[in-house]
């Protein structure tokens, strides 16, 4: 289970990750993060705003439309 | 507000863009970049300058003309529609151009440019106001949100020199 679930369905390039850096600021280092996206763009994004930020992408994956990753804080 | 140094913080990467175009697409790439750049842990400097420096103003009437730009064609019907020259001049077409953008863009999950420059706002991002652009067309800080400072070019040119990614949109 993530520590807190970001719901980032719907919206469309760059809010899921703008809302995701959000979310992690509140999150302590180390804590989990899951963002629920539906667009594809993000896949690639996602992997790119944790390669910059030193986040870790735990989790990548889909069911149907919806893209669910799992992200780490950085310590 | 971040402050005069803000590029020069903890070493971190660092992006400024000359935003030069106000019309409600061309408003699209520098705050989506800039508002990005800064949730990836970059320090971003915007500079507003001609007709970039209304997208600063607190009520923002943002439009797009379709005149002249053969590039732009609407889905309509599992079709995509373009505009010829001689509809674009027609009165009452260019406002309605942009309210069937604004409509798509809300459909899709788009931000609003209004949502994006409060987003860069709160991430933040320097705005720096052209000082000439202002006398040139009239406008005070009065007219502007919160947030922007006033420069000139070599406040820009400073910046830019100390930025790893320097952009003109």
């Amino acid at each position: 289970m993530a520590d807190q679930t970001l719901d980032a369905k719907g919206l469309n390039c760059p809010l899921p990750i703008l809302r995701a850096k959000k979310a992690l600021q509140s999150l302590p280092a180390g804590g989990t993060l899951e963002v629920l996206a539906t667009d594809p763009g993000a896949v690639k994004d996602f992997q790119a705003f944790c390669r910059t930020t030193g986040n870790e992408l735990v989790e990548s994956s889909s069911e149907g439309k919806v893209l669910r990753f799992l992200i780490r804080r950085a310590g | 507000m971040s402050s005069d140094n803000a590029d020069q913080r903890s070493g971190a990467k660092s992006m400024s863009i000359i935003v030069t175009k106000g019309t409600l697409d061309w408003a699209y790439p520098p705050f989506i970049l800039g508002t990005t750049a800064a949730a990836m842990g970059l320090d971003v400097t915007m500079f507003f300058t001609f007709y970039g420096l209304p997208l600063l103003l607190k009520n923002l009437d943002l439009r797009l003309s379709p005149l002249g730009n053969p590039a732009m064609k609407m889905p309509l019907g599992g079709m995509h529609m373009g505009m010829p020259n001689l509809a674009s001049v027609v009165p009452g077409v260019e406002a309605a151009a942009s309210k069937m953008m604004k409509n798509l863009m809300q459909k899709k999950g788009v931000a609003s440019i209004t949502d994006l420059r409060s987003l860069a706002i709160e991430s933040d991002v320097r705005m720096i106001a052209c000082q000439m652009t202002m006398d040139l067309f009239e406008y005070t800080l009065a007219d502007m949100i919160e947030g922007p400072e006033l420069g000139g070019a070599a406040t820009y040119i400073e910046v830019a020199t100390r930025s790893d990614i320097n952009l003109f949109i």
